[in-house]
């Protein structure tokens, strides 16, 4: 699929007020395309219950609940058996979370309604930070990045969640990034047509946030699966399948960039290069990154 | 590394002795000042600057900064690190302290020693963030289940936001009890100018921990080392005393009591006396213009600024008006409304809600004058003149 092919029907209308460059409004614009209108959207607290709607403006047509934080997907489970008792099973119930609405406040409601095997697709929409109070440090913020609450530098890698949510053993699950529309386009159709919980996660690099210029979100995105840091990927009943670069590097047909490519043109990793380079700290990132691609080879492979 | 309060340090990390500051980091240099070694984080606005300030200064006094994975998190970890044996502290706003409100009760069930500030915003639920407000002010009060007391502060500057969180910590460690400082957004994101006190002039409390022989101790009653005092020696985890700590009624020594009526009474009649029995002491309010009032104002926080204005006016117009500023809102200070409604023919309370602490005041007054609500919802303080109105209205 060529990215001429995806549906010319916008849902996600002109009233954002994401800043420039957000990759929020790239991955929702899609997700809109591809789940059509029929669909229920419950958000927490993040960019978006904020960005597509303040008044007098809206960005979007289809019925949305912003709920409290911690509650997306407990929220959306009740939803979805709303509809069902209306007989309408045909409407698509989503969650979409940031990451500390997923990672940290919102993992509990997230299980939950995972185990409970609740009808909907949970997508979570990683900047890797708390953005909407100001860019402070998450269960997704990577080793060494600054944030407001980790000065020098977060001291703690991140949570692997494709693997937490992997444990739970639901229909389908994927790793995709907002540099990649088919690919996403792809898994959220895959994911419409499957009964049963779902979860997709979409790497969203912020330009405030991560400290970059806001013309290069979808370059960020790029570079870091092709650095190794982010893996496209999708499960299916167990059955792990990596996914475009991913499934080069997984394979060994291609070798992952150095860290530093990707790094270095974040604000959030400056102090790992100036006033002199840290590569104590980025060999840290480094070999990480290796670690959890030779577990990725030795498990998935 | 153990952490030890160090005066030099906490003065060379807060620097200047007069600086121009947001509120939210005035909590922060109050909590530095007071000792505080840990704080347990979670960003939210409009508090998300406290733990921000926490972040940065608070490792370099050789505390402890942890950002939670959610507000329950943070209260959780607050309550654990004051049984660690570390003053703690923890901040957020509307959503965050409802979710904090059952640990809230936690701690004054297992009488914790801990400090939350407030940077009260709209609600309900996310409401308006960033706005200020006063709506959680009857939550403070009551928004855990059963029957506790709150201890509440009310800062109306920045200065008071430092003061009042080092005023928190010392009557937390007083009573042990959670201290509340109900700052709101207006009054957090205000930048103002602060003067840092010198050490010497700097009160502070710590709990009193338990020295009795170790066979001989109770944790949870009247201190054994104090004379009439209903605030039991604090065993601090890991000094050999035998501790256990439950949110479930317990007896004396700490036990579950679930079944037994003499013993929740008891329980609860002291960790509640304990503070009631002082409410006078804890009384602390400014007066203006009140020895000739025929009517007043009674407010407190945010409102508290439009209002001294408002009453200015009114005084220029010949109206006999005061004011009373509750600096500590709890516990109400139901001696001085109550005389206060002997002297006057009205109350007026402006406060940023549809009106909460305008209740207790008028059972204070108890029918001596007529109380009424001001209220102001929406994120914005009152204009001087919204209040003022009040005092022209028959």
């Amino acid at each position: 699929m060529a990215l001429k092919d995806l549906p010319t029907k916008e849902c996600y209308i002109p009233g954002s007020a994401a800043c420039p460059g957000c990759p929020a409004t790239i991955a929702l614009r899609i997700v809109y395309k591809a789940l059509g209108k029929n669909t229920v959207k419950v958000v927490p607290a993040c960019c978006t219950a904020v960005i597509e709607s303040l008044h007098p403006h809206t960005s979007f047509d289809i019925p949305t609940m912003n709920i409290a934080f911690e509650a997306a997907a407990a929220g959306a489970s009740g939803v979805e058996a709303g509809l069902r008792m209306q007989g309408k099973t045909d409407t698509t119930v989503v969650a979409w979370a940031g990451d500390g609405g997923t990672y940290d406040i919102g993992i509990q409601a997230l299980s939950g309604a995972l185990e409970r095997n609740t009808n909907f697709i949970y997508i979570c929409y990683n900047n890797e930070i708390y953005s909407n109070t100001g860019i402070q440090r998450s269960g997704a913020t990577p080793y060494g990045a600054w944030t407001t609450t980790t000065v020098l530098g977060k001291t703690e890698f991140r949570k692997e969640m494709g693997e937490i949510i992997m444990a739970h053993h639901i229909p389908y699950s994927a790793q995709t990034c907002i540099a990649y529309p088919e690919d996403l386009f792809k898994k959220l159709r895959k994911a419409k047509s499957i009964n049963g919980p779902k979860y997709i996660e979409i790497m969203a690099p912020c330009p405030p946030g991560w400290r970059f210029p806001m013309e290069k979100t979808v370059e960020m995105g790029t570079m870091a699966v092709e650095t190794g840091a982010w893996a496209l990927y999708e499960v299916e009943k167990d059955k792990i399948t990596f996914n475009g670069k991913s499934k080069l590097i997984l394979e060994g047909k291609i070798d992952r960039k150095p860290i530093d490519d990707w790094i270095i043109y974040q604000g959030r990793f400056r102090h790992l290069f100036r006033p002199k380079k840290d590569t104590k700290r980025i060999k840290e990132i480094e070999e990480h990154i290796e670690k959890m691609w030779e577990r990725y080879r030795s498990c998935y492979l | 590394m153990k952490y030890k309060r160090d005066p030099k340090r906490i003065r060379q990390v807060l620097g200047k002795k007069v600086q121009f500051i947001l509120g939210d980091m005035a909590c922060v240099y109050g909590g530095l000042l007071a000792g505080c070694s840990f704080f347990g984080g979670y960003p939210i606005t409009p508090a998300s600057e406290v733990a921000e300030g926490m972040a940065r200064r608070l490792p370099r006094v050789g505390g402890t900064y942890i950002q939670m994975e959610d507000e329950i998190g943070s209260i959780a970890a607050v309550i654990g690190a004051a049984w660690g044996g570390a003053k703690s502290m923890t901040a957020t706003s509307g959503p965050g302290f409802s979710l904090m409100m059952e640990n809230y009760g936690f701690a004054a069930m297992t009488e914790t020693p801990c400090v939350i500030v407030n940077v009260q915003r709209t609600g309900p639920s996310t409401g308006q963030p960033t706005l200020g407000a006063q709506g959680d002010m009857m939550q403070a009060r009551w928004g855990t289940h059963g029957d506790f007391e709150a201890i509440a502060f009310a800062p109306s500057t920045v200065q008071e936001c430092m003061d009042f969180t080092i005023e928190a910590f010392n009557l937390s460690e007083k009573y042990r009890n959670p201290a509340l400082v109900m700052t709101d957004g207006e009054v957090g994101h205000l930048r103002e100018r602060i003067i840092i006190p010198e050490e010497k002039d700097l009160k502070l409390i710590d709990r009193v921990e338990a020295t009795i022989d170790k066979k001989k101790f109770i944790p949870f009653t009247n201190s054994q080392t104090r004379k009439n005092c209903k605030v039991p020696d604090f065993p601090t985890f890991g000094t050999g005393y035998r501790t256990y700590v439950t949110g479930l009624t317990h007896n004396e020594k700490g036990f579950p009591a679930t079944d037994k009526q003499p013993d929740h009474e008891r329980l609860v009649k002291r960790i509640t006396e304990k503070i009631i029995d002082d409410a006078d002491k804890l009384v602390s309010v400014e007066k203006f213009n009140l020895d000739d009032a025929e009517i007043a104002f009674v407010t407190y926080g945010a409102s508290a600024r439009p209002t001294e204005s408002a009453m200015e006016m009114g005084r220029k117009n010949g109206i006999k008006v005061g004011m009373l500023r509750l600096k500590i809102v709890w516990p109400v200070p139901e001696k001085e409304v109550h005389k206060l409604a002997k002297q006057v023919d009205k109350i007026i309370v402006p406060e940023m809600n549809l009106g909460q602490m305008v209740h207790p005041i008028r059972e204070a007054a108890n029918g001596n004058c007529e109380v009424i609500c001001a209220p102001k919802i929406g994120g914005e303080i009152h204009y001087p003149d919204e209040v003022y109105k009040y005092l022209e209205a028959k």
